[in-house]
């Protein structure tokens, strides 16, 4: 009688370490994480003891000294009189307004593009081919640059807005000039504006979030209108009329506040060197938008294909068979299962958009990388702290994106039951 | 604080490997070269002709230390720096010595641990527009888009003149003088801010130079010189004694074409011992008796040095000014050589 579980119990020994498989494995891997430690300490600290022999210090106090430089654009309130720790904040607004902009159009364009990509049209079908090509395959600081000096030689200067027969025509009734410099647009004012709200680190146009409430009470009401329709059609199978819903509950109320708090535009004027009034919004972050968006999107249009074609023919045709026309097809059908294949590359197209704009330096857009990286890196002379400080930065900002996208993820996948 | 310095200095890696040990006059000595730090390329200071041979002003200075260190003007390597690396490029050793219009302040010298050791040229920032502007003072530029580059004191003297000034500007920040003339020839901005002397240095580079003008506002002072890590003051003595020795030069009359006939001896004993031919000033920073002769034979006299490179008869076309001798009007004053 020999059975496994009698097999003799041998102890451990040492030189088991190397020679039986169950544990070599073990050995090769703390070895391994013992010698990584060791190089990485090992370059630690002779950084470390190099940068302490220099009288280099790690301080970060100079983040609430006085900046002392203006900034081109800045999203919230800043003067040269503020520190250098709100240049880096306004910085990485602008960062984040580019991305932010830039991930939405690149989204739009992508999917847009790759879906022509595989129209039946000949024509459409090569254009998008060409056009993905073509533009994800030179370096995107080349378009950057390419485009920037676009928009600044073929744009008139502001001095050819001026005079009573000017060189140059704004547009739209007057009311916005493309210049070389910026796109000088009309600002919407309230007569009787509500005011701000100071949030300590800036401050909130509470006309803007009165508007915000309105429109989302208003989608609010509409959905619920839409299910009630939706339950009677369950139950009587006519299903009442909600095309007035939109209107009623979004445009109405809207137009009602706007009037009620006074809205008209106040257009930019050409006065000295420059427009005033309006919103003066600089070519670089058109540049650098239309840049990343139209780069980007050539990536998400392969991801955006490579998902449809993933999808197998059969549901296709399933649809067809169904009688479902081919738009429908595609988004009830098709987008909807392509959707588990193209979210999880979507995010690191995401989080590569969101890098690139650190190219802003090429378009004299004032990103985290220009006044954090940037000015006041050179002011105050602490490079290690501001290099630091912007890799934790970027790294907050991708794994935030990540995370958000990654929830979006776990709505969106095939749910299998 | 420990995590951090352990975070920085792993971001700092690269600067690791090659920090300079104290001792900058053996290194170079043992290296058999000078290393640098200069302008990407800014005429008349600073650039490589299409040979890559460098000439220039603030190079000038480099080949006259190498002359005097190493014997041979030629043996430099110029190490071209931007607004925002060449300090760190300094303070981590990659190069021994930085000749690259850094204005000296006191943070720069203190904050940044590094030593100025004089001033080889006295600058101050100015603003160029073109001519059909129709302006012709600073004090008119309220509202102006002005370009600037980042990485400098400019920035910080645009920002205090305006304000002192009550006046608004738009700057747009650009990173290197090429890409400012891009932007300023295509009417980008209005006006172009950086030292006077840079402003004439970038205009000679212009198509039509006589379009554009100068404003005759100086908003700051600028003493450019050349600068060294703080902790080796054998080395900071040999660059401000060689700069010292060719503005003494200029006073004395010592020149490249009457160098080596003053150099057997003269009737005045400060320029005896300039040269070596009395004393033995040399040993004490720890070179020869010739260096000043070699390190003056390189290009001449601080005034030789300013003709050749941004003087009236050069495209840059700069007047002395400030930069004259002492007894001439000017700031140049080198310290006795007792």
């Amino acid at each position: 009688m020999s059975l496994a579980g009698e097999q003799p119990k041998r102890a451990f020994r040492l030189s088991m370490l190397v020679y039986d498989s169950r544990y070599r494995a073990y050995t090769i891997q703390v070895l391994f994480i013992a010698a990584l430690a060791v190089l990485i300490g090992w370059l630690v600290n002779n950084a470390a003891e190099n940068l302490a022999r220099l009288g280099i210090t790690p301080d970060f106090s100079f983040l609430w000294n006085r900046a002392g430089y203006d900034i081109s654009m800045k999203l919230i309130h800043y003067t040269n009189d503020s520190t250098h720790g709100r240049a880096a904040l306004v910085g990485l607004i602008n960062t984040l307004f580019v991305s932010a902009l830039g991930c939405v159009t690149a989204t739009i364009l992508g999917v847009v593009a790759g879906v022509l990509r595989l129209s039946k049209n000949w024509v459409i079908a090569r254009l998008m081919t060409v056009y993905i090509e073509v533009v994800r395959n030179v370096p995107l600081l080349l378009w950057l640059l390419v485009i920037y000096a676009v928009f600044t030689s073929v744009t008139p200067s502001p001095s050819e807005f001026r005079g009573t027969h000017p060189k140059a025509e704004m547009w739209f009734w007057g009311s916005t000039a493309i210049t070389n410099r910026y796109v000088a647009l009309p600002s919407p004012e309230f007569f009787r504006s509500l005011g701000n709200v100071d949030l300590g680190i800036f401050k909130v146009s509470l006309d803007l979030l009165a508007l915000i409430a309105v429109i989302v009470a208003g989608v609010l009401v509409q959905r619920a209108l839409r299910r009630r329709a939706t339950r009677i059609q369950e139950a009587t199978g006519r299903r009442p009329a909600t095309w007035w819903a939109p209107i009623l509950c979004i445009l109405v109320p809207v137009v009602a506040l706007l009037m009620l708090l006074g809205f008209h535009l106040d257009d930019p004027r050409i006065r000295g060197f420059n427009f005033s009034g309006g919103i003066l919004a600089p070519n670089s972050i058109f540049a650098l938008w239309f840049g990343l968006s139209v780069y980007t999107a050539t990536y998400i249009a392969e991801i955006v294909r490579a998902g449809i074609l993933a999808v197998s023919k059969g549901q296709t045709e399933a649809a067809h068979a169904l009688g479902l026309r081919p738009r429908r097809t595609m988004s009830l059908v098709v987008l909807p299962q392509a959707l588990r294949v193209i979210v999880p590359p979507l995010i690191s197209q995401f989080l590569n958009l969101t890098k690139n704009s650190t190219l802003a330096f090429a378009v004299a857009y004032p990103d985290l990388g220009a006044t954090l990286g940037g000015i006041t890196l050179n002011q105050s002379g602490r490079a290690l702290e501001c290099i630091l400080l912007m890799m934790v930065t970027y790294l907050a900002i991708s794994l935030l994106i990540s995370a958000v996208m990654n929830a979006y993820n776990r709505a969106v996948r095939l749910k299998e039951r | 604080m420990k995590t951090t310095v352990m975070l920085a200095a792993v971001a700092a890696a690269g600067l690791a490997a090659s920090v300079a040990s104290a001792g900058t006059l053996d290194d170079v000595k043992a290296r058999g070269v000078l290393n640098c730090g200069v302008n990407t390329g800014l005429v008349g200071f600073g650039a490589p002709d299409a040979n890559g041979h460098w000439s220039g002003f603030d190079v000038a200075i480099c080949r006259a230390v190498a002359a005097a260190v190493l014997n041979d003007p030629n043996k430099v390597k110029f190490v071209p720096t931007t607004g925002e690396t060449r300090f760190t490029a300094l303070s981590s050793g990659e190069i021994d010595m930085l000749a690259r219009n850094s204005t000296w302040t006191f943070k720069r010298e203190n904050d940044l641990k590094l030593t100025f050791v004089g001033v080889n040229y006295y600058d101050g920032q100015g603003f160029m527009v073109r001519k059909d502007l129709g302006v012709n003072s600073a004090k008119e530029l309220d509202g102006a888009t002005i370009c600037v580059q980042t990485g400098t004191t400019t920035e910080l003297n645009l920002a205090d003149y305006f304000k002192s000034n009550n006046m608004k500007y738009t700057p747009i920040s650009i990173k290197t003088d090429a890409e400012g003339k891009q932007q300023f020839l295509a009417g980008a901005c209005d006006a172009y801010t950086t030292d006077a002397s840079g402003l004439a240095a970038l205009r000679a580079t212009f198509e039509k130079p006589a379009d554009y003008v100068i404003l005759p506002e100086i908003i700051s002072k600028e003493p450019l010189g050349p600068v060294v890590r703080q902790g080796d003051d054998q080395w900071a003595s040999i660059v401000r004694w060689t700069l010292f020795a060719l503005i003494e030069a200029e006073e004395k009359g010592v020149t490249s074409k009457n160098l080596d006939e003053m150099a057997k001896g003269t009737n005045d004993p400060e320029i005896n011992r300039l040269l070596g031919s009395s004393d033995n000033l040399g040993s004490m920073i720890g070179l020869d008796k010739e260096w000043a002769k070699r390190a003056i034979a390189a290009g001449g006299n601080y005034g030789e040095i300013f003709e050749a490179n941004i003087g009236a008869s050069t495209p840059i076309g700069l007047a002395r000014g400030l930069n004259a001798q002492w007894n001439k009007g000017g700031l140049m004053y080198a310290i006795p050589f007792h």
